[in-house]
């Protein structure tokens, strides 16, 4: 087979045109949030949000309502719930959130075991299946997304001073308390608009891994964000490519190259490369 | 440097300045105050931090906030930018409510509070000095690029401006966070250890600069355990501990009655002719931030 052919080939498939467009949007968009969710150590309210998300999808197909609004209104209510618990809350806050993690995915697998019949589509919110994305499943993905991003670019620079300093932020006048409840209801919305590509238990490698990589390999904000996106959308294509010729599950082949890159950083990274610091620590010793 | 602390004036004067310090100065008075506290109390939960403080700071003051570990000198600055509510009293910020004049102030958090890992440049940081002036999607304009490098110059940091702030030492540190406040234009500087952890030369430095914004008429108030620092360097000084013990002249106020009063008993003057000072804080030593000094100077160390 040609290289060319190699590429083009798969994409004469439509469920692989919907896939690739539907994994660089997730992407994008988990990029650009995980920034954020790296910088301001979120990324365990990221898994909590997206496992609350189940009992939200569960009741949705349950009572007939399309399942993204179901599991938007219990991930985004979720997010602000952990907000408030933090702000205000007397309990530990990791463990106010691990309490309300796994109640809350545990009330969503009772409620699923009560259904009878076929529920492929919710197994499929589990594990993911960005191939099996439909057309409108995917423009409400691109909707949802740009108008996260948008959000997320118009506050781009409070969210910056406000994640740093808040202390400083807040004194200055920025409203630091509203833009945390608008960064935690957008991370809700993005996880759930992620959840059919990647599955409620990946979503939070979407979110951590390209903005870890990236903060191992930059040291500016803009820079971070710009990598992040890169390291992403180079995963989904890679990933989803992968999936096609191995027959391997699309969103556990996504992530698994995230994760490749994050490891090839820590080791090879400029600033803690493990080489690196190695072959200081021998030149020092020499 | 201990020898330049001499209290021999105020060991003389000591019962005269203790009645001619400020202990409360009624909220009416300063009408055109850029500060007013009138009977402040707050706490975290159920801990008292801060008792029943009044005072009024003039336009211009540079005034030193000094007193034990957990004396509430945080919590004092806290209260006046807003950023917490006091539990009973009032409290006026440049004529208004704490909080209303936000873009006026310019707070400097203690070097623990910031995670220096983080990715930014030094540039952008003293940036966000601006951005309580910008809008929504506003990028900093031209005007605002020209206060930065001005402020970045004025803290002598014009050539690091694209360093990352992880690589800075802690008293470039201190000189980028003095700096975006210096680039806010505020009228009102409240400055958690500005010059805590940072060497002879950089304190000179902020010092001056903080002097010279006084001078220019904005208001300066800063937490140091500095005593010998808010001696020399600050115009006013109010001593902390859960209550405002004292506020006033700088000179009147760091007297050692006041001083022992504001330590509990652990301020020992050395008997001698050249008066030395010893402040005993080991018993906060436990909980006392990284970088922060104790003075057993005496006399003629």
């Amino acid at each position: 087979m040609n290289p060319v052919g190699f590429l083009v080939d798969p994409m004469t498939y439509g469920f692989m045109q919907r896939g690739l467009i539907a994994a660089l949007l997730v992407g994008v968009v988990c990029a650009v949030m995980g920034t954020f969710v790296v910088l301001k150590g979120l990324a365990f309210i990221g898994d909590a949000v997206s496992h609350a998300a189940f009992p939200g999808l569960v009741i949705a197909f349950i009572v007939g309502a399309p399942l993204y609004i179901g599991g938007a209104i219990a991930a985004v209510a979720t997010a602000l719930a952990i907000g408030i618990v933090s702000r205000r809350g007397r309990l530990r806050f990791d463990t106010a959130v691990g309490v309300l993690f796994a109640g809350t995915f545990a009330f969503g697998v009772m409620l699923f075991s009560t259904i009878k019949g076929y529920v492929t589509d919710l197994l499929g919110y589990l594990l993911g299946n960005v191939l099996g994305i439909s057309v409108g499943d995917l423009v409400q993905v691109a909707f949802l997304g740009a108008i996260v991003l948008m959000i997320v670019l118009a506050v781009r620079k409070e969210l910056l001073f406000a994640t740093f300093d808040p202390l400083g932020a807040a004194a200055s006048g920025l409203p630091v308390a509203g833009l945390e409840y608008l960064l935690l209801a957008l991370l809700g919305v993005t996880i759930v608009v992620s959840i059919q590509a990647v599955g409620i238990i990946m979503v939070v490698a979407m979110l951590v891994t390209p903005a870890a990589t990236a903060q191992l390999l930059v040291v500016r904000f803009g820079r971070m964000m710009a990598v992040a996106v890169a390291l992403a959308a180079g995963s989904a294509v890679v990933g989803l490519y992968l999936s096609f010729y191995l027959t391997l599950a699309s969103g556990a082949s996504i992530v698994l190259v995230e994760t490749l890159l994050f490891a090839v950083a820590l080791i090879l990274g400029p600033k803690t490369g493990l080489l690196s610091r190695a072959v200081q620590g021998a030149a020092t010793a020499a | 440097m201990a020898n330049d602390l001499t209290l021999e004036d105020r060991a003389a004067t000591a019962t005269a300045a203790t009645n001619a310090v400020n202990r409360a100065v009624p909220a009416a008075a300063g009408e055109a105050a850029a500060v007013v506290l009138d009977g402040v109390s707050a706490g975290y939960g159920r801990r008292t931090a801060l008792a029943d403080v009044s005072l009024s700071i003039a336009p211009g003051s540079l005034l030193a906030v000094i007193g034990p570990n957990g004396a509430g000198k945080s919590t004092f600055l806290k209260l006046i930018a807003g950023l917490m509510r006091p539990s009973s009293g009032r409290i006026t910020v440049l004529g208004g409510a704490p909080g209303s004049a936000a873009s006026s102030i310019a707070y400097l958090p203690q070097a623990e509070a910031v995670d220096w890992e983080f990715p930014v440049t030094v540039r952008e940081v003293v940036t966000m000095g601006r951005y309580a002036h910008l809008g929504f999607w506003h990028a900093p304009g031209r005007e605002d690029r020209d206060l930065v490098a001005a402020a970045l110059e004025t803290v002598g940091m014009a050539d690091a401006g694209e360093r990352q702030i992880g690589a800075l030492s802690g008293g470039q540190r201190r000189r980028v966070f003095l700096a975006r406040a210096i680039a806010a234009d505020p009228e009102l500087y409240l400055l958690d250890e500005p010059v805590t952890g940072v060497d002879a030369r950089t304190q000179e430095d902020l010092m001056d600069v903080l002097e010279a914004e006084a001078r220019s008429g904005k208001t300066v108030i800063a937490t140091t355990h500095d005593l010998i620092c808010a001696a020399q360097r600050f115009h006013q000084a109010a001593l902390l501990n859960g209550r405002l013990v004292a506020h006033g002249s700088a000179d009147l106020v760091l007297d050692r009655r006041l001083l022992s009063e504001t330590y509990g008993g652990h301020v020992l003057v050395l008997p001698g002719d050249g008066e030395g000072l010893v402040i005993d804080d080991a018993h906060h030593h436990d909980e006392a931030p990284k970088g922060e000094r104790h003075y057993h100077d005496g006399a003629g160390s």
